[in-house]
């Protein structure tokens, strides 16, 4: 019975189709909850919560950029399975997942370096360091970059969405190793222990409006990820019967 | 291992024969370190300060730079299909390629290194450990770049777009490759890093070619 | 509240700059991808339905002129009769 359901589930995500059935589905009542959940986040942790001790009320940046900056990581991982099922099992959503994923965690990864830069100029007097995050940051933003170009060049979106998801499974490992590469030159130059998030005891009261703002982060990035997969879904399936009725009607 | 071999002395005498792709990249590496001591100073110890990270970048870009139509010249003569569809896996010719690319391009910047290090005020206890940093580094950075022109091959403009996709990948390379210069100038532990660099190929070595052969794959409609 | 005024709250204790620079970057960005990804939708089914327009005109006009072409086919036989 769980079999079946799981059958189902696999055949409604991995068909075109039935994916844009189940987003049209799902999307009404999804982005309102999104927006939700990240305005009350934010809110809470810029006008409710106390302020930092040390850092004052510049800290309330973190509300925004932790979110971002994990938002923009979990995504490029996501790609990065996408990509391994899109050239090992040539799964067409897993294509368009490839296309749709990439613009909006790029945006998060600016935002995290944009954010990060501006909380580092009033706590430790520079907006940039090329500490083990900002530095492990800016190289997955150079990475969404190398995706969405490679994409755009390439003009049959097969291949394009195929080509992307090798560089972005080579991607990911490369995240992994950037990380402990950059921490290592820190530490070898003695460079700043910066923290952005702070200790690891952080005050209650200001994890709830982060946790709450985390998820309201990404839910946003789900529903952009689902509205920009419908796009190219339709272009995709442009020349099926089902999507000439579903333009030609103006239907949702 | 017959038809690696075979593979490997053919392209090897394919490159024999154009000789400007293996001196173009030596030249470069060359050129682009002396632009250094010239826009920066070519005062010993502030040269000797930048000598690791720029005798590495310099090395990273000329690597970079000789990938850049490797794949071009077969996917024009048609012989790329042939290689794809071969009953031997992909995986051999690529190896093959892959070596005898880095044995004329690679190698010939190891060789000469210690000639640019000197002329960047680097001390010379610190030359041995310059030589096997690129002899270790620039093997990885070939097969990394390699994975770039697989899948940019056949794309107009694939220079700069390779260089994007590329770049990123080479940052762990090129840390520990010039890490380990500048350990050797300070005096610190230089075997540890070199061993960092070595997992590095080991990871590149075992890995690499594979993706390079799906890339050719995935490029060529497959 | 924590804070006891609106206008404390954007002075945010003198670091409302960096505090409201990195909430608006951060709009700006989410909200252009948002807009962006929304207007993405509109515009395909736009190009679709308009490229099917135009595919459904050529072809008409394509049939119009093969009818008009088999209906000239027969003509001359009337012509050639009342010439040389």
């Amino acid at each position: 019975m769980v079999w079946q359901t799981i059958k189902r589930w696999y055949h409604m995500l991995g068909s075109p189709r039935y994916f844009y059935t189940f987003s049209s589905a799902l999307l009404p009542w999804l982005t309102p909850i999104a927006l939700l959940v990240f305005t009350v986040g934010i809110v809470w942790g810029l006008a409710f919560a106390p302020s930092d001790y040390q850092q004052g009320n510049s800290y309330r940046i973190i509300f925004i950029h932790v979110p971002a900056s994990s938002g923009a990581l979990m995504g490029y991982v996501a790609m990065g399975v996408a990509g391994l099922v899109a050239v090992v099992w040539r799964m067409k959503m897993a294509e368009v997942m490839m296309k749709a994923i990439a613009p909006f965690g790029a945006a998060l990864a600016a935002i995290s370096l944009a954010t990060g830069a501006l909380w580092g100029k009033p706590t430790w007097g520079t907006y940039w360091q090329w500490d083990a995050r900002m530095t492990s940051m800016l190289i997955l933003l150079f990475m969404y970059v190398g995706v969405i170009a490679l994409q755009n060049v390439i003009r049959d979106p097969r291949q394009a969405a195929r080509a992307a998801g090798l560089l972005a499974m080579v991607g990911v490992i490369n995240v992994i190793i950037v990380k402990y590469s950059v921490e290592w030159v820190q530490t070898l130059h003695q460079g700043s222990t910066l923290k952005l998030v702070g200790e690891s005891t952080i005050n209650p009261a200001m994890k709830y409006p982060l946790l709450i703002s985390m998820l309201g982060t990404w839910l946003l990035y789900a529903v952009n990820v689902l509205v920009r997969a419908r796009t190219e879904v339709v272009w995709r399936e442009r020349r099926s019967k089902w999507v000439r009725k579903l333009v030609k009607g103006g239907g949702q | 291992m017959s038809v690696f071999r075979a593979a490997l002395v053919r392209e090897l005498l394919v490159l024999w024969r154009s000789p400007a792709e293996i001196i173009n990249p030596l030249f470069f590496f060359v050129m682009v370190i002396s632009l250094f001591p010239l826009a920066i100073s070519p005062k010993p110890e502030l040269l000797a300060l930048v000598a690791p990270g720029v005798l590495w970048v310099a090395a990273l870009l000329a690597v970079m730079l000789s990938l850049d139509g490797l794949f071009r010249r077969d996917q024009e003569s048609g012989v790329l299909e042939l290689l794809l569809t071969a009953p031997v896996m992909a995986v051999v010719p690529v190896s093959a390629k892959l070596l005898a690319h880095w044995l004329l391009t690679g190698l010939p910047l190891v060789l000469i290194s210690p000639v640019l290090a000197h002329m960047l005020q680097l001390p010379d206890g610190v030359l041995g450990t310059v030589m096997l940093s690129l002899l270790l580094g620039t093997p990885a950075l070939t097969i990394i770049g390699a994975i770039g022109a697989a899948l940019t091959v056949g794309l107009n403009r694939g220079g700069i777009l390779l260089a994007v996709l590329v770049l990123p990948l080479y940052i762990p390379v090129l840390i520990f490759g010039a890490g380990a210069v500048s350990a050797a100038v300070d005096g610190g532990a230089v075997n540890g890093i070199l061993a960092i660099l070595g997992a590095l190929l080991a990871l590149t070595v075992s890995l690499g070619p594979l993706a390079v052969a799906a890339g050719l794959k995935i490029s060529s409609g497959n | 509240m924590y804070f006891d005024s609106f206008a404390d709250f954007l002075a945010m204790g003198k670091h409302g700059f960096y505090v409201w620079s990195a909430y608006g970057i951060s709009a700006l960005l989410i909200g252009a991808s948002m807009v962006l990804a929304i207007r993405g939708q509109g515009q395909v089914r736009q190009t679709l339905a308009r490229q099917w327009r135009l595919e459904a005109m050529a072809k008409q006009q394509a049939q119009e002129k093969q009818r008009r072409q088999q209906h000239t086919e027969h003509k001359p036989e009337v012509d050639d009769e009342s010439g040389t």
